[in-house]
């Protein structure tokens, strides 16, 4: 994986396959406008695992509902770019957005109990995807799922396609969400916290799935969790979302050895070994709250819960390079992403 | 799902006999029958002879037996006043009513599903609004006025359909309009109500996330979800429209069991409004079985219980 992006780097720089800039979404709500995503960047190369983690409510769900088209419909979404593929998403009619959603994009949702319809076969609602795509038959389609349900670990497929989701447990009906993301081969799947409402033997297992599933057929994934064991696992590339912004984007690597911005150190201080971090540590260690949404928030978001805060922080911080493909949006990113420097500096202070 | 339709139908026959026990003594209660019958003039004889003649001076128990006994068998005895089998009177009368409430659960589905389905699409909007209007007139108008408008409209100004008389199908398109209406509401606002329910569910976000036409979201996706309390409600409905049918055939002058239930009523004669009750509340008992039924089919969660 790594060799590939790295020989992927050295020649001319491949377009991603999805560029975001200044995203931002606005949701009216009683007491004025909440800003639940406050203008974030990140790209997604393909055939990556970008995890986006971050406490809940900092607006993972939100980005991942405007990438595909989902958001509710009072929502506001306005970016600077929004491009999948060269196809400018801000832009794009709506039908020819469905006929991305599903096809080119596909989205796994948290919620596996209630993400299907009750009222039909499992069959009936994997076929349905690929018939609506791609001008198959009946029998080509009913193939391919049942080849997708074995390939995602579901045996007696034959029967289970005949099956309706009340009869299937919780993971298995998120395996079968996986196989219907799948069903049309792609180029980018969304998953929101698929493993959250699971169970840990069961988390451990879907996440197995899915890494051998991404890297098999070359899928780009991005893999939202508030979970950093999850992300130790699985991810290629990390960007860290604090109170509707990025705050640090890095590979996992890079993340993990030298985090650049003080809430990433903070969640990683929480956790003593990374590597061996159990999947369902929550990020929740750190004292204090995270700022309202609603209304401008001034400065840096994280100003009030930071060790490292000072006069400057009053201000906002620009996102800075702290080295290659590594972005932290901290005043002092240079100086934690050198320890050395920082002693250096509090000595100096 | 048979063993769901078996169980079904059981519950089905244990409140028939539960019916059939309420309806024979209901007439118990209503009083000495046997006077009833023989009227203000007749002597403390005459009664006796009543008494003895129709058999009420047997224990209760022992009437009811003899009674339900009949009834299996489709025998309702005969009529006071006709002086005709019960059963032949209701078998001539049967075909008209159940027209009528055919016609008029057709109406009203057409009517309220539609009209439901937009009102939750486009909430808010003027045909919500007006939805919303249809719906609290149907619910404060009494169906007999209603249908004595529908007369005065469409058969004396217009002309375009008779007044009166069961002989042809035009004859019963203002009465079905009358009866239908009556239970468009209910069915439209379930219907609105569900859509907007399921509308909102997670698996409504799956189908748009897999591209799936509009169309496809709400026909297949949603509606078909939202449907299955409005099955439930309009085997209810289709069972107070036989109820309703009292009134407006009378009204509309159709030689229904309505009517016939009404004509009994008014002559005290026993044995055909004990028929009709019985028989009314049988389909109402066999309209809730199907509707189950309708159900489990549409909601497979249903089934496995
Ligand atoms: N339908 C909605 N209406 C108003 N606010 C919402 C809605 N959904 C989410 N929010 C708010 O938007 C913010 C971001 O939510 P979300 O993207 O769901 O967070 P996450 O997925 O990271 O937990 C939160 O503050 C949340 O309260
Ligand atoms: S900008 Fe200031 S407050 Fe914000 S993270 Fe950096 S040091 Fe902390
Ligand atoms: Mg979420």
């Amino acid at each position: 994986m790594s060799n590939q992006s790295s020989v992927e780097r050295s020649t001319a720089p491949a377009s991603p396959l999805l560029s975001v800039k200044q995203l931002r979404v606005d949701l009216p709500v009683a007491k004025g406008t909440l800003h639940a995503v406050r203008g974030i960047d990140f790209h997604v190369e393909r055939g990556e695992m970008l995890c986006l983690v971050g406490e809940s409510g900092c607006g993972k769900s939100m980005t991942s509902l405007a990438l595909m088209g989902l958001l509710p419909r009072k929502a506001q979404i306005n970016a600077d770019c929004l491009n999948f593929d060269g196809v400018d998403l801000l832009t794009v009619s709506e039908h020819e957005r469905s006929n991305l959603r599903g096809a080119r994009m596909a989205m796994i949702f948290q919620e596996p109990m209630t993400a299907l319809n009750p009222a039909y076969t499992l069959g009936n609602q994997l076929c349905e995807a690929l018939r609506r795509h791609q001008l198959v038959s009946r029998k080509a389609a009913h193939d391919r799922a049942l080849y997708l349900l074995k390939r995602v670990g579901i045996s007696a497929a034959e029967e289970r396609m005949r099956q309706y989701p009340h009869q299937l447990s919780g993971g298995l009906r998120q395996r079968v969400m996986i196989a219907m993301a799948l069903m049309c081969e792609p180029d980018l799947i969304i998953a929101d916290e698929p493993t959250t409402a699971l169970d840990v033997t069961i988390q451990a297992q879907i996440l197995h799935l899915l890494r051998d599933l991404q890297q098999e057929f070359g899928t780009a994934v991005i893999f939202i969790t508030h979970d950093l064991g999850v992300v130790a696992r699985i991810a290629d590339r990390v960007a860290v979302m604090y109170a509707g912004e990025v705050i640090e984007t890095a590979s996992a690597q890079a993340l993990f050895h030298a985090p650049s911005h003080p809430y990433t150190q903070g969640l990683l201080r929480c956790i003593p070994t990374p590597s061996k971090t159990l999947p369902g540590s929550r990020l929740q260690a750190i004292p204090g709250v995270v700022p309202s949404l609603v209304d401008k928030v001034e400065g840096c978001a994280f100003c009030n819960r930071c060790d490292h805060a000072d006069e400057r922080c009053y201000s906002t911080p620009p996102l800075q390079t702290v080295a290659d493909r590594h972005l932290s949006r901290c005043h002092f990113a240079h100086q934690l992403a050198n320890p050395a420097t920082i002693n250096a500096q509090e000595v100096t202070l | 799902m048979w063993a769901f339709v078996f169980k079904r139908t059981l519950i089905a026959l244990s409140v028939a006999l539960t019916i059939s026990v309420l309806c024979f003594s209901l007439l118990q209660l209503s009083g000495d029958l046997a006077l009833s019958i023989g009227g203000p003039e007749a002597t403390a004889e005459q009664v006796e002879q009543i008494r003895t003649d129709y058999g009420l001076d047997r224990p209760v128990i022992q009437q009811f037996t003899s009674w339900l006994w009949g009834a299996v068998q489709l025998d309702f005895g005969r009529s006071y006043y006709y002086q005709s089998d019960v059963m032949d009177l209701v078998v001539e009368r049967l075909p008209v009513t159940m027209t009528l409430g055919v016609m008029s659960l057709a109406i009203a589905l057409f009517v309220s599903i539609p009209l439901g389905v937009v009102a939750a699409l486009k909430r808010g909007s003027w045909i919500d609004r007006m939805a919303m209007a249809i719906a609290v007139t149907g619910q404060a108008m009494p169906n007999f006025w209603f249908g004595l408008t529908l007369i005065i409209l469409f058969a004396v100004k217009l002309q375009w359909f008779p007044a009166a008389g069961s002989d042809s199908w035009q004859g019963f398109v203002l009465p079905a309009i009358a009866l239908g209406y009556y239970a468009t509401p209910a069915m439209m606002r379930l219907t609105r109500s569900g859509m907007l329910e399921v509308l909102e569910a997670d698996y409504i976000r799956t189908a748009r996330a897999k591209g799936l036409r509009t169309g496809t979201v709400i026909f297949k996706h949603a509606l078909r979800n939202a449907v299955i309390p409005v099955v439930a409600l309009a085997a209810v409905e289709l069972g107070f429209m036989l109820g309703g049918s009292v009134v407006i055939e009378t009204v509309f002058s159709l030689r229904g069991l309505g009517q016939l239930a009404w004509n009994a009523i008014s002559r005290n004669d026993y044995p055909v409004v004990q028929a009709i009750v019985l028989i009314i509340a049988l389909f109402y008992i066999v309209l809730t079985l199907l509707a189950d039924i309708l159900n489990a089919v549409l909601d497979p969660r249903l089934r496995a219980r």
